[in-house]
């Protein structure tokens, strides 16, 4: 266990930007060692204001030669950048290949990149559940935008939604019909849908179908349209590539509606009562787990569910009201 | 707490051989550890990416004759930036005589053509 003096040395350290603070504070949060509730307290003043961009889709679509182009043009602006990129553990092992940060190579060497990966560790959603606190780490270190790129996902994978200020859904041609794209869950989380390999056959009708599914959303007056860019993410020349000046515009220009409107109110709250409940329902758990040990009574009501004497809930209230609510005496 | 073992592979410098890296990223793996595969990198870039990635291993794999300059190099920059807590493994054809020289250079273990993989595994999850 380290010391808590090391710990406000590498918190320190992180503040200056020294990026092997960083990851070691990255590690101890993401491991969930017994002091990253301190460590979380003392950077957290130091967060909230990077610029969040998610990138989602399915495995395959292009999201991390996606990142790669985006960072190039961030780095172009002058901006620092952290990237995150999830990929999944293994259900069985628990074991993870993490293998998207080959794809972000030409950045290893830049001082004003730093990335990182991370196995989602059995949580659902397209994140793990360290995502949160891995992005105040970043910004803590003064990175000025934040990438987070999701783990392939499905049509439901879209925890992201919650933490980015922007949120950028890779899609491919030929996934589907025009219903398929109005289906609700994660066509509906884009602020901007980018049509990645859209030099293929069929580019054409999916740009369209993605269009209608679009157009026919009723937005309030004022309210960011969702808009398709077709881009090209893999070339064997510059030139082959395409719309990645324009992905990056709209990214721009997202922000900048979010900003004259004061949008980024509602990111912001919304980022941070998602980032409680989470906190809440952990530590919550802890507790009452941590008050059952050695009393043999975590097993007993186990037991009784499953011999149908009893249910999960009746047993949360039960312990809930025996634990931590203290009735008044009557 | 939820640890995991982390591990960077790399195959070193330009060597080709892709399999043997590919087979032993997947037995670590599998072993319900994190391997970060980053294919074929120069020593800066593997080191960097270890930091940023706080592995607790460093795995290489190289059949092309390149070990004895880019492996100890990849534990001098190590060294240079103070960090003794990452092991550096080397992997693949590497004549026995050279052994020696790569130990003394900081490279904690060698596994040569026809080491089994659970022996591999077991030296990676002891790293802890």
């Amino acid at each position: 266990m380290k010391k808590s003096k090391d710990i406000d040395e590498m918190i320190q350290q992180l503040f200056a930007g020294n990026r092997r603070a960083a990851s070691r504070l990255i590690t101890r949060v993401e491991n969930e060692t017994e002091d990253h509730h301190e460590i979380m307290k003392k950077i957290y003043p130091r967060t909230g204001q990077a610029t969040i961009v998610g990138i989602t889709g399915s495995g395959g679509a292009g999201k991390s030669t996606l990142t790669d182009h985006l960072i190039q043009k961030f780095r172009e602006q002058g901006k620092t950048v952290g990237v995150i990129v999830v990929d999944p553990s293994s259900p069985f092992s628990g074991g993870a290949l993490l293998g998207d940060r080959i794809r972000l190579q030409r950045h290893f060497l830049d001082d004003g990149v730093y990335i990182r990966s991370l196995a989602s560790r059995g949580c659902l959603g397209g994140l793990s559940s360290a995502t949160y606190n891995v992005i105040r780490i970043l910004e803590a270190m003064g990175m000025d935008i934040i990438i987070v790129e999701t783990l392939g996902a499905g049509q439901d994978e879209i925890d992201i939604i919650h933490i980015a200020n922007t949120c950028i859904l890779v899609a491919t041609p030929g996934m589907g019909d025009d219903i398929q794209a109005m289906k609700a869950g994660i066509m509906e989380i884009a602020d901007i849908i980018a049509l990645n390999k859209s030099d293929l056959e069929g580019a054409n009708r999916s740009l369209r179908q993605l269009q209608t599914a679009l157009s026919v959303a009723s937005l309030e007056e004022g309210q960011w349209a969702p808009r398709v860019i077709p881009t090209v993410s893999i070339g064997s020349r510059p030139e082959d590539l395409k719309g990645i000046d324009e992905l990056a515009s709209a990214i721009t220009e997202h922000q900048e509606y979010l900003h004259t409107t004061r949008s980024i109110d509602k990111v912001k709250f919304e980022r941070v009562e998602e980032e409680l409940g989470l906190v809440f329902k952990d530590e919550l758990q802890r507790l009452i787990f941590k008050g059952l040990r050695g009393t043999g009574k975590k097993r007993k009501y186990i037991n009784s569910i499953i011999e149908g004497k009893n249910d999960p809930y009746s047993v949360v209230e039960e312990i809930l009201n025996t634990y931590l609510i203290r009735k008044k005496k009557k | 707490m939820k640890k995991a073992i982390r591990v960077v592979i790399a195959r070193l410098g330009m060597d080709a051989h892709w399999r043997g890296s590919v087979v032993v990223a997947r037995a670590i793996r599998d072993a319900g550890m994190e391997v970060i595969y980053l294919g074929n990198q120069m020593p800066e870039a593997i080191v960097e990416t270890a930091i940023q990635e706080d592995v607790n291993v460093i795995g290489l794999s190289t059949l092309s004759g390149n070990h004895l300059e880019l492996a100890p190099e990849v534990v001098r920059l190590l060294r240079e930036k103070g960090i003794r807590d990452i092991l550096v493994i080397l992997g693949g054809t590497i004549p026995p005589d050279d052994i020696p020289k790569l130990k003394a250079a900081g490279i904690a273990e060698v596994f040569g053509t026809g080491s089994s993989l659970e022996k591999i595994v077991r030296f990676v999850s002891g790293s802890d």
